[in-house]
């Protein structure tokens, strides 16, 4: 039964590239959310349903860089047993740089403001 | 007693999917933590397996319906731009907090962060339910694994908590109104 199985004997490859790519996709949701307003240029070009105006630019590319970095990830790492401590870092970094870089005073702040 | 169209849709953004999404973390937690820290039996039943993978599953889809149904249903309503020369600005969320200083940070901040923060969330369960659900108990033996899947919970539920926390907020400032009215019951008076 895998329910029973340990990590020893299930590469952790597969579950490394979620973490990894869940890091990444919060990461770039901040990074866009960032540049948007940041520039009005990338405001523009993020507006890709005015209703919903930089939003929806922001969330649908963070979405597919979510999920294209998850497939190539997975495609490398999948019956691979990786660092997980490195992963982790990285994908807690780029978590932070989500949660950082959507909060408007830090946003502010990073611009002068 | 009648309910219009936005404010029906809001009310199932916020407390059907977002409220419901939030009230479900509790039990996530409890049985991440037990399956993470070992205290689950080995021979954990397919039955207990298969009501916390559904369990899961359902906090995903629920994560996801809250944050498109703010993007593509609620939002628009809340950023709509009043015609030239409207003074009654009820109808119009943002520029009816952004016409105030005493209110305008309700935007500035609230929604600036809400609107964002949010889809860290569904990103970050969606992650978390995979590796849950294709290691199980596995996820007990390299730490770093299940550090990672509950730093990932409790980071979904902070995100989840700005988001739900600024939205009742906002919809007390400024609620979203509008659309046509549905009757649900008609009084004597």
């Amino acid at each position: 039964m895998s329910m029973s199985r340990t990590t020893d004997e299930i590469p952790n490859g597969a579950g490394a590239a979620a973490v990894l790519a869940a890091g990444i996709g919060c990461g770039a949701i901040g990074i866009l959310a960032f540049w948007g307003d940041a520039s009005d240029s990338m405001g523009k070009a993020l507006n890709f349903y005015n209703p919903s105006g930089t939003l929806s630019g922001v969330t649908t590319i963070g979405i597919l860089v979510w999920l294209v970095s998850w497939f190539v990830l997975n495609r490398t790492w999948r019956d691979k047993t990786v660092a997980m401590v490195k992963i982790n870092v990285a994908a807690f970094a780029f978590l932070a740089v989500g949660f950082l870089l959507t909060f408007p005073p830090f946003m502010d702040l990073l611009q002068g403001k | 007693m009648e309910i219009t169209t936005h404010d029906l849709w809001t009310v199932v953004h916020g407390m059907g999917f977002g409220a419901l999404f939030m009230l479900a973390f509790s039990g996530a937690i409890g049985e991440l933590y037990h399956l993470a820290t070992g205290s689950v039996p080995a021979q954990q039943s397919e039955r207990d397996r298969a009501m916390l993978n559904l369990y899961l599953i359902a906090m995903v889809t629920l994560a996801w319906l809250t944050v498109f149904s703010g993007e593509y249903i609620v939002y628009p309503w809340y950023r709509a731009v009043p015609p030239a020369g409207t003074t009654d600005l009820t109808e119009y969320p943002r520029r009816l907090l952004l016409s105030s200083g005493k209110t305008s940070e309700w935007h500035n901040v609230g929604m600036e962060w809400k609107e964002h923060v949010a889809w860290l969330a569904p990103i970050a369960m969606t992650m978390v339910a995979y590796v849950t659900m294709k290691y199980g108990r596995a996820i007990t033996r390299p730490r770093y694994m299940r550090t990672a899947v509950l730093g990932f919970v409790v980071a979904a539920f902070v995100a989840t908590g700005v988001a739900g926390a600024f939205g009742a907020f906002l919809n007390k400032y400024a609620p979203v109104r509008g659309g046509s009215s549905i009757v649900l019951m008609e009084g004597e008076k």
